[in-house]
């Protein structure tokens, strides 16, 4: 990738985050877990995806399923940088006379299916493959999840069937930030070795770092020919972009006063420090 | 003569929107395979993962028949159904196998007597109970040309009567009756039936309606009949709680509908496993315990 594209890339994102965080005051957003997919999900629906706002009902569309759910600002933001969506829009953000809330829904276009109670989507990922493939599609299907999701039992279900049906057209994208709501994956539940229990399931893994645009280039160019279902863990950072709740277990869900939200966006072009005093570990 | 697994087969065949999946549970659908091909889709013992797969399916644009054991396909599959088929309106149509007393030997990891309860409790979600095989091909087409999802009893139990058209919705008037009405749905209907002729001969005029649709249900037979008959019984192979006793309360309380109404079901327990026919006669749900009961609330 050259580094124009590369520029072109972290400044697209810089936008995505700039729609965030002011999601994350009254009545605030999950902001960390947004903050950390944004890259990824720059790069996928910019440069990857057959996916453009002519084409969002198109049946040989790519279809990106959004499983982790919570992390949806990071969609709102690049819905509006890419104009699908109003960025004004995004002032209606918990708004009962909008659609945009805390975990996704198809009222908003671009969004392909809601989310929120996670292990769902790896599972109706499959189906959408499987459809595919039985009608000879050449279109392609993404599952982002989280880290903390991989909990879930319903998605090392979903994984065996995946394996068993050879989806070379379905791939496994996992935000590896982690942290899960409260805590680091590692100290509760722990995830590692991660590649090892992927490719255990039959699965090509890869690991990268999924705020780095050339390796998600190379990663997603590797997933074409393959015989199955793929996985491309993104080693990510909580909160990226706003080094004062970068990488803490206790950001998750942030809700910051107006002064707080004009501090984080202050820290996030500018690179000064936010002075935050909102409570921590609001718990949703 | 028209099985459930011939009739699901010509369906598909005739339209390529379905699709046949089971959670490894063949039993309904073992020839499938070979003529449906890749529309044939077995996710192995994964309930939840099949009612996902499902929901995708659907948002393609198919309609998937799914089939998994009554309990597991209500019960460990539900957040699944309840969630991505559920919210998402998607013609999903469930076929549960062994529902209510037909899980006989099983032992109460697969009793579904709270399928009823649940499955209606998820907006948009229709629920059906034919009563015998020819009930069941006679309501399927209606159900499965519909674009919700839908919840049916499978039985495939042969009939003791020759059934009135389906019309969809509404329940199937068999008889009316003065002394009392019994209102019943799926394989309690072939007791109830029995139950009725032993009361007719004993000078009783009992009415008997086999209830086909819990939602919709046909609350226009209800208020009508309340009318007709002196007390509603309802019997059914599910807990007394949310099944069809609780769905007819609320029929008459909403209406301000005042008749006695009394209830057959499972109260707050699940029955005893064993062979179908001892199971009926343990728990007094057999022609004869029916007889009594009824007997004693026509007289109260």
């Amino acid at each position: 990738m050259n580094e124009e594209k590369i520029i072109k890339l972290q400044q697209f994102a810089k936008r995505v985050r700039n729609h965030i965080v002011p999601m994350a005051s009254d009545g605030g957003c999950f902001l960390g877990a947004s903050l950390s997919a944004v890259d990824l999900l720059t790069y996928l629906y910019v440069d990857h995806l057959n996916l453009h706002k002519g084409n969002l009902k198109d049946e040989n569309r790519d279809y990106l399923f959004l499983s982790k759910g919570h992390d949806v600002p990071a969609l709102y933001g690049i819905f509006a940088e890419l104009g699908w969506i109003e960025a004004d829009r995004l002032k209606n953000h918990l708004s009962t006379e909008d659609h945009i809330y805390w975990h996704p829904n198809r009222n908003i276009p671009g969004v392909e299916f809601h989310s929120g109670s996670l292990g769902q989507l790896p599972s109706v990922s499959i189906g959408v493959a499987m459809d595919i493939i039985i009608r000879g599609g050449e279109n392609r299907v993404y599952c982002v999840m989280g880290d903390g999701e991989l909990n879930e039992g319903s998605c090392w279900e979903a994984f065996l069937v995946a394996n068993a049906y050879k989806l070379d057209n379905l791939t496994f994208i996992i935000d590896r930030n982690n942290f899960q709501a409260n805590m680091a994956t590692e100290d509760l539940i722990p995830l590692e070795s991660l590649v090892e229990k992927f490719e255990s399931f039959g699965m090509m893994t890869q690991r990268i770092d999924g705020h780095d645009f050339n390796a998600l280039e190379k990663a997603f160019s590797n997933i074409k020919g393959q015989t199955g279902a793929q996985v491309i863990i993104c080693d990510t950072v909580r909160g990226k972009g706003l080094p004062s709740i970068e990488a803490r277990a206790d950001r998750w869900f942030c809700n910051f006063s107006q002064p707080e939200i004009q501090e984080l966006l202050v820290e996030l072009n500018e690179g000064f420090g936010a002075n935050l005093v909102a409570e921590t570990l609001v718990v949703r | 003569m028209m099985t459930y697994e011939k009739l699901l087969e010509k369906t598909a065949l005739e339209d390529d929107r379905f699709i046949v999946m089971t959670a490894e549970n063949r039993a309904l659908v073992r020839n499938l395979p070979t003529s449906l091909g890749n529309r044939f889709i077995d996710t192995g013992i994964t309930e939840q993962t099949m009612l996902g797969v499902a929901a995708g399916l659907a948002l393609r644009g198919r309609k998937p028949v799914v089939h998994a054991l009554s309990a597991f396909l209500t019960m460990r599959a539900f957040e699944f159904t309840r969630t991505s088929v559920g919210i998402a309106n998607l013609p999903v149509k469930l076929s549960s196998f062994i529902p209510g007393v037909l899980s006989d030997g099983n032992g109460p990891t697969h009793q579904a007597i709270e399928d009823i309860s649940i499955m209606r409790g998820i907006p948009g979600m229709e629920v059906f109970a034919p009563a015998d095989e020819e009930d069941l091909i006679e309501m399927l087409p209606q159900i499965w040309a519909t674009e919700n999802p839908s919840y049916v009893r499978i039985n495939t139990r042969p009939a003791l009567l020759k059934h009135k058209p389906y019309v969809f919705g509404k329940a199937e008037q068999i008889f009316e009756g003065k002394d009392c009405t019994i209102l019943t749905y799926g394989f309690m209907l072939e007791e109830s039936i029995k139950a009725h002729q032993l009361l007719s001969d004993l000078g009783f005029q009992v009415g008997l309606v086999n209830i086909r649709n819990l939602k919709p249900f046909d609350g226009d037979l209800i208020s009508k009949l309340a009318s007709q008959t002196s007390c509603f019984i309802t019997i059914e192979d599910h807990f007394l709680t949310g099944g069809l006793f609780s769905i007819l309360a609320e029929h008459l309380v909403k209406n301000q509908i005042l008749i006695p109404t009394h209830s057959i079901a499972f109260e707050d327990r699940w029955f005893k496993p064993g062979r179908l026919a001892e199971v009926l006669v343990h728990e007094g749900l057999d022609a004869k315990s029916l007889v009594e009961k009824i007997q004693n609330f026509i007289q109260k």
